[in-house]
């Protein structure tokens, strides 16, 4: 039978972590997402799964601990919000550097700075382009409803061990707090460290004496080396661009304005494009659920299509500039959005449709 | 008659050998620096208590990073004094595995003063060994948080001022403080004697570790040759004269 549950974005993530076999969770808290380590701690996981829950000291140490528990090939993450995420991005790189997989999930908040409490998509940038030092990405996981939260904490690691990569769950405060029903998954067993060993010959079990020990670095003094190995790092980044791009679309096959955006935006853009059809409007949507990687080959089929395409986003317009570079000139591509903890109405988005597309 | 070195390396004539956890490679330690006896204590350590496939050992970034090049056990390399934070994971993920620690004085007790704290504080059931000399050797002879008042280094060309500078910090009394640790000990590597207490402190370490006390915290005052200028003669005679008084040996705490 199947198990439906009337729960928040942020409670789902903690639910789907424990259930899909998460070893480790460490966090600091922050508003809107404190929900995820306060569920933790209520289940007390380590008495039934065996799952370790910590509240660290700060993001950065937080971001390390996963460091600490990834290079021991174990399924660990944390949660926190743009303030927690910018402090975690030291980490982020020497995860990515170390070839490290783990579950980060970004509740976003408004910003620059300490900013607001209230849902925004601003960390656009941060998430996709690197965000910490060096050439790098990040798997980015776009959810837009409280069901792809719980269903992409499991996708989220699956990503990042398939590819030895940090994973980016990319929310926001509205998404974190609202809530919706969500079709639970059952248990599953944590991997023993027999299966890590075998499945993880990286990583740092302990050495054994038939293997030559494991060293987990991102220091690597030898730039010729170096160069070798951001070789490598990039031809793995083009394998998530060929493989492991993830899309909806909506109401596209005679749409002729095609509206583009993820998340709360892209929910907000399913009624706008009912409210332009009702006048006429042929309107779509396409919504990425990769980020990294972006859904570019696909938009810009679409822009063969129709007349004029609107990014859709809560920030002063940083999707917009991918949606642009996948378009690549064909048709015009404006950005609409509120920003600075604002959400846009549906009917807002269809002003600007009207305005920014069809009469400009 | 003289004596040539075939007679000297024959097996029966050996008193003292390598440790079969140190590596061949050719440490990159200038002579006169502390870390490579510090290193070899750590690998007989390992060795004699026959724990090779429990310990994950993390290192850091300075002088120290470099010890996965010598020790043949796991190895995590840490961001700049996040050590603890990892180690926190690693022995909450396994706790039936060894794990050690290795900082310098700017990555414990400056940049990563925090996660020391935090972790010496939770009591996160590790051993942590903390290098002392008193500079950044790593980045060129740069002030640490623990360089001595009046000492010189090339962000304090005239010497440590306290009053533009602010004072050393002695972290380690301050972590004896926290009741998370259950060994806290200042030693050093200078003489065989103090050779000797040093190993026995490690082996302490492990053993604590074993008996699931806390966190055990080894300060190693050490000489850094590169960074004081000195011959490494010169520097072991500096470090009693000037970093004893200071940064006193012996232990703080152990319960």
């Amino acid at each position: 039978m199947k198990e439906i549950r009337l729960m928040k974005g942020n409670e789902a993530i903690a639910e789907a972590a424990i259930r899909c076999g998460v070893d480790g969770y460490f966090g600091y808290p922050i508003t809107p997402q404190s929900e995820v380590m306060e569920t933790l701690m209520a289940l007390q996981p380590w008495k039934t799964t065996g799952m370790v829950v910590l509240q660290a000291e700060s993001e950065t140490a937080s971001i390390n601990m996963l460091y600490g528990g990834a290079a021991c090939g174990k399924k660990v993450m944390t949660s926190s919000s743009s303030p927690g995420i910018s402090l975690m991005q030291e980490g982020m790189t020497y995860l990515a550097g170390a070839e490290l997989p783990c579950v980060v999930a970004n509740v976003v908040r408004g910003g620059p700075g300490l900013g607001t409490i209230q849902p925004a998509q601003s960390d656009y940038f941060q998430s996709v382009k690197g965000g910490g030092h060096g050439d790098y990405h990040l798997i980015v996981l776009a959810p837009a409803s409280v069901q792809e939260m719980a269903d992409f904490v499991e996708l989220a690691f699956d990503l990042a061990f398939k590819y030895r990569n940090p994973a980016l769950i990319l929310s926001d405060g509205m998404i974190g707090q609202m809530m919706e029903k969500v079709e639970m998954k059952p248990y599953k067993p944590r991997w023993t460290n027999d299966e890590i060993e075998q499945m993880h010959p990286w990583a740092t079990t302990g050495k054994p004496e038939n293997r030559k020990y494991n060293i987990v670095t991102s220091l690597e003094l030898d730039s010729a080396r170096f160069e070798v190995f951001n070789e490598k790092l990039q031809r793995k980044y083009q394998q998530i661009r060929d493989n492991e791009v993830r899309y909806e679309t909506f109401e596209c096959d005679d749409a002729e304005y095609l509206l583009v955006a993820y998340g709360s935006s892209a929910r907000i853009c399913q009624k706008s494009i009912q409210l332009l059809r009702e006048q006429g409007i042929k309107a779509g949507l396409l919504r990425p659920i990769t980020l990294f990687p972006f859904p570019t080959k696909e938009i810009n089929a679409l822009a063969s299509r129709v007349k004029g395409i609107l990014s859709v986003e809560m920030s002063a317009g940083q999707l917009v500039e991918d949606v642009r570079l996948a378009v690549n000139g064909k048709v015009k591509v404006e950005h609409y959005g509120r920003c600075g903890g604002m959400i846009h109405s549906p009917e807002e988005v269809v002003e600007a449709v009207k305005q920014k597309i069809i009469g400009g | 008659m003289s004596v040539d070195i075939k007679d000297i390396i024959k097996p029966e004539n050996l008193v003292y050998k390598k440790s079969s956890v140190l590596t061949d490679n050719v440490m990159h330690y200038c002579p006169g620096c502390s870390h490579g006896v510090a290193a070899k204590l750590i690998a007989e350590v390992i060795e004699e208590l026959g724990i090779q496939r429990e310990v994950i050992a993390i290192a850091p970034v300075g002088c120290s990073v470099l010890l996965y090049n010598y020790l043949q056990v796991d190895w995590q390399e840490a961001a700049h004094g996040r050590a603890p934070a990892l180690g926190t994971a690693v022995k909450r993920l396994r706790p039936d595995r060894y794990v050690v620690t290795y900082q310098g004085d700017g990555d414990l007790a400056a940049i990563g003063t925090a996660e020391t704290i935090h972790a010496c504080n939770r009591g996160e059931n590790i051993l942590m060994i903390f290098i002392n000399n008193g500079i950044y050797g790593m980045t060129g002879g740069q002030m640490a948080p623990t360089t001595l008042e009046g000492m010189k280094a090339s962000t304090c060309p005239f010497g440590r001022d306290l009053e533009h500078d602010g004072n050393p910090l002695k972290i380690t009394e301050l972590i004896a403080q926290l009741p998370g640790t259950c060994y806290v000990t200042r030693q050093s590597v200078h003489t065989a004697a103090a050779v000797r207490k040093t190993k026995k402190a490690i082996i302490k370490g492990f053993q604590n570790q074993k008996a699931e006390k806390g966190t055990s915290f080894i300060e190693i005052v050490s000489t850094c040759s590169s960074g004081w200028k000195l011959t490494p003669a010169q520097s072991n005679k500096w470090m009693e004269e000037h970093m004893f008084p200071f940064y006193p040996l012996g232990d703080i705490k152990d319960r």
